[in-house]
């Protein structure tokens, strides 16, 4: 039959009425609410990233959003670097990841998100103390702490080298349960220099770093606030010559004498090194050490044990590191980028998350740090249960500089000068010198 | 009238002529070889415009803001620097990074060059590949394979100490021997294309001159000063100027071997204006610091490449 028989008028005017009644249906496709692009953390962990991206797609499916997830590594600074692109071109990812100062460096690009998190501290209480440092700004905040990524660098020894060397038992000290808390009182930053002085008579020293990358920097900052060691104060005054930063350093002077003659170059993967190695009774790290450690070193790894820093005269800090994500404010679709931040912090997608990490990302809010996964993780069973800091540890999250402004302390954590005044007292510098050098410094971190 | 007619009939006549002279005008134009070479090139200029003239003159912009970017503070991010100790260590180690290296490099990819060219033609390719080998691998990845070779707790270098009774050094770990590390991981990179652009001038000099050189009674040395160096110099001047300026720009080498440390002793300009200005968040004076030498290095620049005209055409006329 030909064609032109089967187009009547009457078909042709019930084509056009159903194509012009079209729009009026509302079709709910994968990309019906819009687009999101969210430029996530690469974790080190593959799984963690697969289970991220499966709770992103169930969100999407659930939304009708179509999400575009990237995961960026933080190698070589990469993540820093697309972020600082980013914020100059006005254009990418709707929301991305920050690493601990990034978020506050880019503040005023970010979108203001106090309404996501009032919902969130509502339901889970208020977020750590260094989350809050970092993700705020003029009582607002920019960014939202998350757990991926997020991480403690608490001691993480050996349990046999310990107790041979220096007569201490650390699983006892820092048991895997609920507890008052009364044996770790002894765990201090002079318990901790007498420990690494045998450890490194047997030829054992800590790894402890005096460079200047993050976790040298970090631990180096919790030995300062365990002193009250303020360099620079929150009104921008530098307090370099006060005594609490003196005894600070007459303390480190007696401890740099017992660290590796190389702590001054370490970087990041130096101490992990030389944990997994065997060279080395104590660390401060995240988990990532002893997991590798279980890989490739099974024996080291079934010797190690995590537990919290050791306390100084004005209290016991654990050094911390928070992630956050930020929605651009030149992001199209901020309503939907708002709703999957909310949906990824709910407790249980968190758990979830961590149970796939074993345990290494730590939740912004304290009340989320009973997760099941952290009693579980083996060998040893319980080995980073202290990794969370938990009540009777009597202990804060903190991140070095943070007397300071955030903008003066970035400068402070990035130069490292925490760990380079040690670092020249490794060298044979007198504390005064050192003092004068830090204080030149300073100067230029508060113009 | 007769004679105005006369003249509008000249100038309706010449109208066509002027159409044609103006159209083979373009063409004449179009044909030129300065034109053709310009459309040829216009694709990279313009590709040089925006990858490289307005990074710069952004980067310019940048560094005469504060650190919010909101206010325009002149030459106020230079002063700053320059009254600061650390920047003060800074400007002293790139400047002996840079020099350093590139005299050394410019030695030993002399010396290179000459022992290469007295080897046989069939031998030489063979012996031109391998020294290439170091230019060739991607500097990252060579660096990352000095590094494990300097590593403080597992150096390869260590290793070798101790197997003749010698104690371990820390190599990145003490200022100097940091210092000293990341000259040599840059001349041993560098080299090689010291090396083949010497190699290539020495191919150019004209047996003759060494034939005539030796019958005046010249020794090996005295070719080498009067003929040889005289004939390289171009190429001496600019491979140490291109040289010079990639050394002072340098990033890989310092930044995965040290990261500027041990005590910012090994910081150089680029490691330096990363650390403050991506960093640390203060954009404008890592800018600042990242643009220092360019005043320095465009007037060396300028004086370098005006001798290698004035020689040029000296040697043409």
């Amino acid at each position: 039959m030909p064609m032109s028989r089967l187009t009547t008028r009457r078909s042709a005017m019930k084509l056009g009425a159903a194509a012009a009644a079209l729009p009026l249906v509302h079709i709910r496709s994968a990309g019906a609410a819009g687009k999101l692009s969210f430029g996530f953390w690469d974790h080190w962990v593959p799984e963690g990233n697969a289970v991220m991206k499966k709770q992103v797609d169930a969100w999407a499916d659930k939304n009708k959003v179509e999400v575009q997830t990237d995961f960026i590594t933080s190698v070589g600074n990469k993540l820093l670097l697309t972020a600082s692109a980013e914020a100059q071109a006005g254009a990418g990812h709707d929301i991305m990841a920050f690493v601990e100062w990034d978020a506050h460096n880019n503040a005023d690009k970010l979108l203001p998100v106090d309404d996501l998190m009032k919902r969130l501290t509502d339901k889970y209480g208020e977020p750590d103390k260094v989350s809050q440092y970092l993700g705020r700004a003029k009582d607002h905040w920019f960014a939202v702490p998350t757990s991926s990524g997020s991480q403690n660098k608490p001691p993480c020894a050996r349990i046999s080298m310990m107790k041979n060397y220096c007569g201490m038992d650390v699983q006892a000290m820092y048991p895997a349960s609920e507890n008052s808390g009364e044996a770790a009182a002894a765990w201090t930053w002079d318990a901790l220099a007498t420990a690494a002085e045998k450890c490194q008579k047997a030829g054992y020293p800590f790894a402890m770093g005096l460079g200047q990358t993050t976790d040298s920097v970090d631990a180096i900052g919790a030995l300062f606030a365990a002193f009250g060691a303020d360099l620079i104060d929150g009104e921008g005054k530098i307090q370099v010559h006060s005594d609490n930063v003196r005894q600070v350093l007459e303390y480190s002077q007696k401890l740099v004498k017992f660290l590796p003659d190389d702590a001054v170059s370490y970087d990041d993967a130096s101490n992990n090194r030389a944990l997994i190695a065997g060279k080395s009774a104590l660390i401060f790290n995240p988990p990532s050490a002893w997991a590798v450690a279980v890989r490739d070193a099974p024996d080291v790894a079934k010797d190690c044990w995590t537990f919290s820093a050791p306390a100084g005269p004005k209290g016991r800090f654990v050094p911390h590191q928070t992630y956050f994500w930020g929605i651009w404010k030149f992001s199209q679709n901020q309503s939907a980028a708002k709703d999957l931040i909310e949906y990824l912090l709910q407790r249980e997608q968190v758990e979830a998350r961590d149970n796939v990490v074993q345990g290494y990302d730590l939740p912004p809010f304290p009340s989320m740090n009973d997760f099941k996964i952290w009693e579980t993780v083996e060998p040893p069973k319980g080995t980073v249960y202290n990794y969370p800091i938990r009540s009777w540890h009597k202990a804060e999250p903190s991140v070095s500089g943070s007397s300071a402004s955030p903008d003066v302390a970035v400068q402070m954590y990035n130069r490292g000068t925490m760990p380079t005044m040690l670092a020249k007292l490794k060298s044979g510098q007198s504390i005064k010198d050192v003092i004068a050098w830090a204080s030149d410094e300073l100067e230029g971190f508060t113009r | 009238m007769s004679n105005a007619s006369g003249l509008a009939g000249a100038a309706i006549a010449q109208a066509p002529a002027r159409v044609r002279s103006g159209g083979s005008g373009m063409r004449r134009f179009m044909r030129q070889r300065s034109t053709i070479a310009l459309l040829m090139c216009l694709p990279l200029i313009l590709m040089i415009a925006l990858l490289i003239v307005y990074p710069a003159i952004y980067a310019i912009y940048l560094s005469l803001m504060n650190k919010k970017m909101t206010r325009f503070v002149g030459l106020g991010n230079f002063t700053f620097l320059l009254r600061r100790d650390t920047f003060q260590l800074v400007l002293f180690q790139s400047c002996l990074f840079a020099i350093t290296a590139v005299v050394l490099k410019a030695v030993i990819g002399f010396i290179l060059a000459h022992l290469m060219h007295n080897i046989p033609s069939r031998n030489q390719r063979i012996w031109r590949g391998l020294l290439l080998v170091p230019w060739v691998i991607p500097l990252a990845m060579s660096t990352l394979t000095w590094w494990w070779m300097f590593d403080p707790t597992y150096s390869a270098f260590n290793w070798v100490l101790n197997q003749f009774g010698f104690k371990s050094i820390p190599w990145l770990g003490v200022g100097w021997t940091a210092r000293f590390c990341t000259i040599a991981v840059n001349v041993w990179y560098g080299t090689p294309f010291f090396m083949i652009m010497y190699l290539a001038a020495l191919k150019s000099v004209p047996e003759q001159l060494y034939e005539a050189a030796a019958i005046d009674g010249a020794n090996a040395v005295q070719k080498l000063f009067l003929v040889t160096l005289p004939m390289m110099r171009n190429i001496i001047s600019i491979t140490v100027l291109f040289s010079l300026i990639v050394t002072f720009a340098d990033f890989d080498i310092v930044r995965i071997l040290t990261a500027g440390g041990p005590q910012d002793l090994t910081h150089v300009f680029a490691t330096y204006a990363f650390q403050v200005g991506i960093q640390s968040g203060d954009i404008p004076l890592g800018a600042s610091v990242s643009l220092f030498m360019l005043p320095i290095l465009a007037v060396a620049a300028y004086f370098v490449l005006r001798g290698v005209n004035r020689r040029s055409r000296e040697m043409a006329a």
